[in-house]
C-alpha cells in the first residue's frame, strides 16, 4: 500500500452539508522532511520507505499498534539508535536541506536541535536547577546570570517555573510524576531545540497531570515542532494537527487529525482507531 | 465506498450498534406507518383511524428518546471513531427527523377529523399519490441507513422532485377551490397545510438520506439538492 501526504487540507466535510473544519490548516512549510526512510534491527526491517513530512510549528500524532514502528521512526528523528550496534537506517531526514541521519552530521549538534522527551520522566538525581543547568551547559558556556534567565525562562515554558521556583535547589527526585515529566521538557526546551519528540509522554502520568502536559503541547507548538507517539488516540485527536498512521513498519495513512478520526480513508486505519483490530 | 469491516474487539459495543440501528429501524418503520395511515385516514374521511394515529405519535417521540439516551451512553462509553462516530451521530440525527415526521403525520391526521366533517372537494388523489412517494422515499432512506447503503441514499436524495411536483399541483388547485366557492375554504386550508405536512416529510427524508451518505462515505452530498417546490411563488389571478 502505498502510502499517502498531505502537507494541505481543505475543509472537511460534515453532516447535512455543513462544514465541520478541522480548525487548524496543515502547515505547508515541513520542518523536517523524511524521505525513503527504511531501518533496520539487524536484518530487521522496521520501517518500510517511510515519506513523511513535519509540519513547521505544528503537531503530528503517530498513532499505531506496538511493533508498528512509531517509536523507531521517533529514535531515527534524533538518531538515538546509534547508541546500539546493528541498528542502521537508511533514507533522509532533511532538516534545513541536510540529512541528519548521515554521520557527518555532528550529534551533539543534531541533539540540540532535535530534543526528545521519555514515556517515564528520567530526572538526573540532582537538584531542579541543575537539572536543567546540566544540558545547557553541554551546549553553550553561559554566564551564571543568563544561565539563571534561561533556566526561568524554560521552566516557565514548560509550566513548573510557579510549582519549584522557591525549592531550584531542591532534588528533582522529590516532585511528582507529572511535574518530573514537566521538569524533563523544560530540560529539552532549555537547549532551544527546533523540533521536540515526546514518546508517550504521558502513560505513566494521572490524568490531571496528563491535561497539563496536553495543553502544555499545545502551547509549544508556538515555538516547535512537535512530533508525540501515543496509544492515547483521544490524546492524538486532541494535540495534534495531522496524524500519521503506522503498521507493521509502514506509513499507512497520514491526514490532518479532524479528518484521520472522522473519515479515514484506508480500511486498515480505520479498523485500527474503532477498536477492529483483529 | 463505504468499508467492509469486521467485529470490534469489545463485542458488546458491536451489540451496542447493532441495538442502535435496530431502534432507529423500528422508529422508521413506526414513522412509515403513521404517514401512510394519517393519508388514508384522511382520503376515506376515517375519524377513527385518524385518532389511532394522534395516539401512536407518543410512542416515536419515546423511541427518540431512547434512541438518543444511547448514542448519549455510547459516546461517553466507548469514544467512538471514524464510521462508528459517524454512524452514532447520524442515527441520533435520523431519530430526530423521524420524531418531526411523526409530528407532521400527526398534525396531518388532526386535520383530516376536521375535513371529515366538510363538505368533499375534488379528488384527493394528489394527496395519496404524494403520500406513497414520501413514504417510498422515506422507506428507501431507512433501509439504506440499515444496509450502509450510500448509493441508495443518494438516489432517495435526488428523488424529491416529484414529491414537490404533485405538491405545486395541489397548491393551485386548493386556490382554485377557494376562489370558485368561499364554503371550500375551511376544507381547502386544511387540505393545504395537510400537503405541507406531506412536503415536509419528503423533505426529512431527504434530510435522512444526506446523513446516511455521510455515515457511510465520510463525504458530504452536494448542497443544492434537486429541488422543485414553486409554491412559494404561486399566484392564481381572480377570474374576470
Amino acid at each position: 500500500m502505498s502510502s499517502t501526504t498531505e502537507t494541505k487540507q481543505s475543509a472537511e466535510a460534515g453532516f447535512g452539508g455543513m462544514q465541520a473544519r478541522s480548525g487548524a490548516q496543515i502547515n505547508a512549510t515541513s520542518r523536517i522532511s523524511v524521505r525513503n526512510l527504511d531501518f533496520y534491527y539487524g536484518t530487521n526491517k522496521a520501517l518500510k520507505g517511510i515519506n513523511l513530512e513535519l509540519p513547521d510549528r505544528q503537531v503530528t500524532g503517530m498513532i499505531g499498534p506496538s511493533g508498528c514502528g512509531k517509536s523507531t521512526l521517533l529514535r531515527v528523528l534524533n538518531r538515538m539508535y546509534s547508541l546500539y550496534p546493528g541498528q542502521r537506517a537508511e533514507g533522509e531526514v532533511l532538516m534545513d536541506g541536510r540529512n541528519m541521519i548521515d554521520p557527518s552530521v555532528d550529534l551533539n549538534e543534531l541533539r540540540s536541535k532535535v530534543g526528545m522527551v521519555f514515556q517515564k520522566p528520567t530526572p538526573f538525581p540532582m537538584t531542579i536547577y541543575d537539572n536543567i543547568a546540566f544540558g545547557i551547559k553541554l551546549h553553550e558556556k553561559l554566564p551564571k546570570s543568563e544561565l539563571d534567565d534561561r533556566i526561568e525562562w524554560a521552566l516557565s515554558r514548560a509550566a513548573i517555573w510557579g510549582e519549584v521556583k522557591d525549592r531550584l535547589q531542591s532534588s528533582a527526585m522529590g516532585l511528582s510524576g507529572g511535574q518530573q515529566q514537566r521538569l524533563c521538557i523544560a530540560r529539552s526546551i532549555a537547549v532551544r531545540p527546533e523540533v521536540m519528540l515526546f514518546d508517550e509522554p504521558t502513560s505513566a502520568l494521572d490524568p490531571i497531570s496528563t491535561l497539563k502536559i496536553e495543553e502544555l503541547i499545545d502551547e509549544l507548538k508556538r515555538d516547535f515542532t512537535i512530533c508525540i507517539v501515543t496509544h492515547n488516540m483521544q490524546q492524538a485527536a486532541r494535540c495534534a494537527d495531522q496524524v500519521a498512521f503506522f503498521y507493521l513498519g509502514e506509513l499507512v495513512e497520514v491526514a490532518p487529525a479532524a479528518r484521520m478520526f472522522t473519515a479515514p480513508r484506508e480500511k486498515r486505519t480505520q479498523e485500527y482507531i474503532t477498536g477492529r483490530f483483529g | 465506498m463505504p468499508m467492509e469491516q469486521g467485529d470490534h474487539i469489545v463485542r458488546s459495543y458491536d451489540e451496542q450498534l447493532r441495538r442502535l440501528r435496530d431502534m432507529v429501524a423500528r422508529m422508521g418503520g413506526l414513522a412509515e406507518r403513521q404517514v401512510n395511515d394519517a393519508t388514508v385516514a384522511l382520503v376515506r374521511r376515517d375519524a377513527s383511524l385518524a385518532t389511532e394515529v394522534i395516539g401512536r405519535d407518543a410512542a416515536i417521540d419515546q423511541l427518540e428518546r431512547e434512541i438518543e439516551t444511547f448514542c448519549i451512553r455510547i459516546l461517553a462509553t466507548r469514544q467512538p471513531m471514524a464510521m462508528d462516530l459517524r454512524f452514532i451521530i447520524a442515527a441520533m440525527k435520523v431519530s430526530h427527523n423521524l420524531e418531526r415526521i411523526g409530528d407532521y403525520a400527526r398534525n396531518a391526521a388532526k386535520r383530516s377529523i376536521v375535513i371529515a366533517q366538510q363538505p368533499a372537494i375534488g379528488s384527493l388523489n394528489g394527496f395519496s399519490r404524494m403520500a406513497l412517494l414520501v413514504q417510498e422515499n422515506l422507506k428507501l432512506a431507512i433501509d439504506a441507513l440499515v444496509n450502509d447503503d450510500a448509493e441508495a441514499a443518494q438516489r432517495v436524495w435526488a428523488a424529491d422532485e416529484p414529491v414537490d411536483d404533485v405538491y405545486n399541483g395541489i397548491f393551485r388547485e386548493m386556490l382554485t377551490f377557494m376562489m370558485e366557492d368561499p364554503r371550500n375554504i375551511t376544507a381547502a386550508t386544511h387540505l393545504l397545510f395537510i400537503a405541507k405536512n406531506l412536503e415536509r416529510i419528503g423533505d426529512h427524508a431527504t434530510n435522512i438520506a444526506e446523513t446516511v451518505h455521510y455515515a457511510v462515505r465520510g463525504d458530504s452530498l452536494p448542497d443544492d439538492r434537486p429541488k422543485a417546490d414553486a409554491s412559494a411563488y404561486a399566484v392564481v389571478r381572480p377570474r374576470e
